[in-house]
């Protein structure tokens, strides 16, 4: 406990606090002024944000460049869909099924992948995902490239998924679990053996760990969140398409990790929030400069991604110093 | 009352605008294709609204309106988005528009039930929307997707065309279209492909298919841009010499000033032609061509026609669009003038209405068009309407 | 027999406009060790630039044939600018940095050209068949592009193979160390190679103009495909990216034009239709899968 108290002491921890408990008063701040639609981008901030820790476990911590992580949207997703298509909208059967659908695909392509390196690591993971991709594209029972309505999973009554707050703070508190787990793990024997073979596998090898078995669960572990966040993600929309889990998706959420801070704990959040900003106010930011030009935003979002991948590695964590967890480490 | 401080504020906030409520404009969402290469269509539609906003000299029933355009990018999940954001952010009375069947199934949930807000498609008819999916808050000024082409076959049919080959974009709308030729057209199907949707734009492998099939005729469902490409490449190929072709949605004003006289000749059915000989369509068409320099579209009249039921209702209910009981049933008179000249709601929400054949022309300037040739059906009806629980 | 040799030239023509994408992308990145994501944007840009260009001259092959030192300057722009920064830093930051590229780029031709997309009309002489096989009609535009696009892939051979930047190029893809130390200026070949694999991407996107249609994004999806047939080529050889250009081609017309008949005899037309595209590109993928587990370095990479 004295940890967290110190923690919070630090800027880093103030800032994260903060930024948790007005994330927490999001939906009442949202209800006083009257802005549904905040609250709708707020959850899928929080839905993408959890996507992001688990894409930082493996690449941030492990320095796994997987290219692919958008396509656990997909199976959490498709996994509640098709349940809820024939019928079973339970959510105690569709969540374990979509959870350990993205486990087992995790872990058959790490197992495949991780023997490879660079750029052959990147495409493979890749192309895995286009895989799927297109056999969500192929399944005409489905909805094909039209995509799905499905109706919301059901919790035999104990939480209304349709009521928007409730499902806000259900996503939110699993963000928070997500986040926990995330730090549990950076600090366990298990998560310092995948950030030390980031560094130097041949070290790790030789001081006997089986480096690849760990990278490997360590796939898996961050699969079955991907598909936590895909599951959530269909049941914001209530609606599910091949579009989640497009490669570009995927290249959003390396932009988010990276943007954020790689390897921090807490770097995927301010950078889902960070990403989902600037998307939001970067448009009315050049209409101020000039009437017509917020449609152009991007031209100045790519840009800035060029800048951050040439000049700031660190990501917005790196902002409020250097971290604990790295200086153990670094 | 957990929010009592907010809520509070919240009645002060609409207590303030109290008064100001006859003035308070209108809001009006619509979505289209405003980028990428369906993007004319969308800019056809956004001049008819305007169009028409004009001609309503900026009010309804005594209110001054706003449309809010939002473009899906062609792309259901966007187009999904876009309406919650018209639906949440913007509160908006009604939204409109909707060029896509796809789009507008992922978007429909989302508007009429989580939203309950009226909406009205400008163009897309998809078989679910007409049946099982029928709303109370959903109303067309377009089709099912399924007529025009049933016109099409019947035509067809009658003149005694033994075979054809069908062809049309893999999507909800695609598939609706080939079902409803095969409803009237009774000869031999040669073939059928349904392409990949909107991605695939080069038709090498089916033409040679077709080539290979030698059918009487081809019927093709391939709008916009796509329209273009596929009568390109098949006069390219040298087939439209060999194989008559006919078509739905695939040659019009959108298209013809891409496809000019390749398109010469070729038979298509519609709803709405710009030739139909009543007051209100003549006004719209010489507005229209004299403001643009160009045909306006079915896709552009039917915009029109949205925003002038949604003027209707506005209208009869003195512009106070707060129930939305009586809105609905101010609509479902359909009490305004068609550019296709009126028609009736069936119980699903869907015109009651007529098809034309129309033939792609040169009119007396040398500009391409289409003209009407014949009449295919009378006040036809949807094949789905049974389907739908509303009575 | 004619059916099956028409969709063989269609996937002849497919894999000759891929080969040209990833031949400039196996360069980059077997000399430069750059993932340039933004290569598809340059496939892209050489169509506008031909667009803008033949509406100018009011000729398509004059058009065309400007485009192409315009792409080149534009790729040099690109390498002094961006990806020169980027040749020692780790692939994370490529993706990155070149992903970043791609959203500049479309929204760039967004602001330049407008929202709508474009079209290339074919040119006059082109627009008519040619008899392959008496008998056989095939489009004189599709069966220019397997001309120019089988000349291209000679030439490129002969550059590799018979000259100097050839001999240098090769090299730098085996070590690229060693070219250094012959005491070449590396920096000008890199930038040369980076403008030359513009040129080819910039052609392969002005000659697809007319069977596709010009408009943003066009470059992203083929750039997966093109990543994927260097991949299952080796990285940095061309003889390999030639093949796999090739086996895609032939994939993907084997999964548009014979699939969904087979998939019919069982599955609904629209069932088909949605699946044969699918299994085509899903077998891509295998084919890279298999190709990986069997040779981890592709066809005709280097042993690591």
């Amino acid at each position: 406990m004295t940890g967290w108290l110190a923690f919070l002491r630090t800027p880093r921890g103030l800032a994260t606090a903060l930024l948790l408990l007005a994330l927490a008063a999001l939906p009442l701040l949202t209800q006083a002024f009257d802005q549904r639609y905040l609250l709708s981008i707020g959850t899928r901030i929080v839905i993408w944000a959890i996507a992001a820790v688990s894409l930082n476990m493996i690449l941030g911590y492990g320095g796994m460049v997987s290219f692919g992580h958008a396509v656990f949207f997909g199976i959490g997703g498709y996994a509640v869909g098709i349940l809820a298509h024939h019928g079973i909208t339970n959510g105690w059967i569709q969540w374990p099924v979509g959870i350990v659908a993205a486990a087992t695909w995790a872990a058959l392509v790490g197992a495949l992948s991780l023997r490879t390196r660079g750029l052959y690591f990147i495409m493979i993971t890749l192309a895995f995902a286009q895989l799927v991709y297109y056999v969500g594209v192929g399944l005409e029972a489905y909805g094909a490239d039209d995509g799905l309505n499905i109706s919301r999973s059901r919790f035999s009554g104990l939480i209304n998924l349709r009521d928007k707050a409730s499902f806000y703070w259900l996503c939110l508190a699993l963000l928070c679990a997500t986040l926990w787990f995330s730090g549990r793990f950076a600090n366990s024997r298990f998560g310092l053996v995948v950030r030390g073979a980031k560094s130097n596998e041949l070290r790790m090898m030789a001081l006997g760990f089986p480096v690849f078995r760990y990278r490997l669960a360590a796939f898996t572990i961050a699969g079955a969140f991907g598909g936590l966040s895909g599951i959530l993600l269909a049941n914001e929309g209530a609606y599910i398409s091949p579009a989640m889990m497009s490669w570009v998706k995927s290249g959003d959420l390396i932009v988010i990790v990276v943007l954020g801070g790689m390897g921090t704990l807490f770097g995927p959040l301010f950078g889902t929030i960070a990403f989902f900003a600037l998307e939001e106010s970067l448009p009315p930011l050049l209409d101020l400069a000039r009437k017509g030009w917020g449609e152009y935003w991007q031209i100045v979002f790519g840009p800035l991604l060029v800048l951050i991948a040439l000049y700031a590695k660190g990501g917005i964590d790196s902002l409020f110093g250097r971290s604990s967890d790295e200086r153990g480490h670094g | 009352m957990k929010f009592g401080l907010f809520g509070t504020a919240t009645i002060a906030a609409i207590g303030l605008a109290m008064p100001a409520m006859a003035q308070t404009p209108i809001k009006i969402g619509f979505i289209s294709t405003f980028s990428g290469p369906q993007a004319a269509i969308g800019e056809d539609m956004r001049r008819s609204v305007e169009l028409a906003k004009e001609h309503l000299g900026g009010k309804m029933g005594g209110r001054p309106f706003e449309i809010i355009y939002e473009d899906d990018q062609f792309k259901p999940d966007v187009g999904k988005q876009k309406s919650e954001k018209l639906v949440q952010q913007d509160k908006v009375n009604v939204v409109t528009g909707y060029i896509w069947s796809n789009v507008l199934l992922a978007s429909l949930k989302t508007v009429t039930e989580e939203g309950d807000t009226i909406l009205i498609s400008a163009n897309a008819g998809p078989s679910q929307i007409a049946g099982e999916l029928c709303n109370k808050n959903f109303f067309s000024t377009s089709w099912q997707n399924d007529q025009t082409p049933m016109a099409m076959g019947q035509y067809l049919q009658e003149k005694g065309v033994k075979s054809l080959y069908l062809m049309a974009g893999n999507y909800a709308a695609g598939k609706d279209m080939l079902a409803g030729v095969k409803r009237t057209f009774k000869g031999e199907i040669k073939g059928e492909d349904l392409t990949k949707w909107p991605d695939q734009l080069d038709f090498s492998a089916e033409l040679a298919k077709i080539r290979a099939a030698k059918p009487d005729g081809i019927f093709i469902f391939y709008p916009g841009a796509h329209g273009v490409q596929f009568l390109t490449q098949y006069v390219q190929a040298g087939l439209k010499s060999q194989i008559p072709f006919y078509q739905v949605f695939s040659i019009d004003a959108i298209t013809l000033p891409q496809q000019k006289e390749l398109a010469l000749g070729t038979l298509g059915a519609q709803e709405w032609v710009n030739d139909l000989p009543n007051e209100q369509n003549k006004r719209y068409v010489a507005d229209f061509k004299k403001k643009h320099g160009v045909y306006p579209s079915y896709y552009g009249a039917q915009s029109y026609d949205s925003i002038m039921l949604i003027a209707s209702a506005a209208e009869a209910l003195k512009g106070d669009l707060s129930n939305k009981d009586k809105v609905r049933a101010e609509m479902k008179k359909a009490n305004f003038k068609s550019l296709r000249g009126d028609f009736k709601y069936n119980t699903n929400q869907f015109p009651i209405q007529n098809f034309y054949i129309q033939e792609a022309v040169k009119d007396a300037d040398g500009m391409m068009t289409v003209k009407t040739i014949a009449t295919a059906v009378k006040d036809g009806k949807d094949p789905y309407y049974e389907k739908c629980p509303m009575k | 027999m004619d059916y099956l040799l028409l969709q063989m030239l269609n996937g002849v023509q497919l894999g000759l406009l891929m080969f040209l994408l990833a031949a400039g992308l196996t360069l980059t990145f077997g000399i430069m060790d750059l993932v340039n994501l933004a290569h598809g944007s340059l496939y892209m840009m050489g169509a506008y630039f031909a667009w803008t260009l033949i509406g100018w001259t009011d000729s398509f092959v004059l058009g065309a044939l400007l485009a192409l030192p315009a792409t080149f300057l534009l790729g040099i722009v690109v390498e002094a600018v961006v990806a020169r920064r980027l040749y020692a830093r780790d692939h994370l930051d490529q993706v990155l940095a070149t992903f970043g590229l791609i959203l500049f780029f479309n929204e760039l031709v967004r602001v330049l050209w407008g929202a709508a997309g474009k079209s290339i009309a074919v040119p006059a002489f082109l627009n008519r068949t040619v008899e392959i096989l008496p008998g056989v009609p095939y489009p004189a535009y599709r069966f220019a592009i397997i001309v120019v696009g089988g000349a291209v892939a000679l030439l490129l051979a002969w550059l590799v193979a018979r000259t100097r930047i050839g001999m240098l190029i090769r090299a730098g893809a085996s070590n690229r160390r060693m070219i250094g130390a012959l005491g070449v200026n590396i920096e000008l070949l890199f930038t040369l190679v980076f403008g030359l694999g513009a040129v080819f991407a910039g052609l392969a996107g002005l000659m697809a103009a007319p069977i596709t249609s010009v408009k943003i994004g066009m470059g992203d999806d083929i750039l997966i495909l093109a990543f994927v047939i260097i991949v299952i080529g080796g990285i940095g050889s061309i003889k390999g990216a030639f093949v796999a250009a090739m086996v895609v081609g032939q994939i993907d017309i084997v999964g548009r034009a014979f699939l969904p008949d087979l998939l019919k005899t069982f599955l609904s037309t629209s069932a088909a239709s949605s699946a044969a595209p699918a299994i085509s590109q899903i077998l891509v993928y295998i084919v890279m899968a298999a190709v990986l587990v069997w040779r981890p370095t592709g066809l005709f990479g280097q042993r690591a």
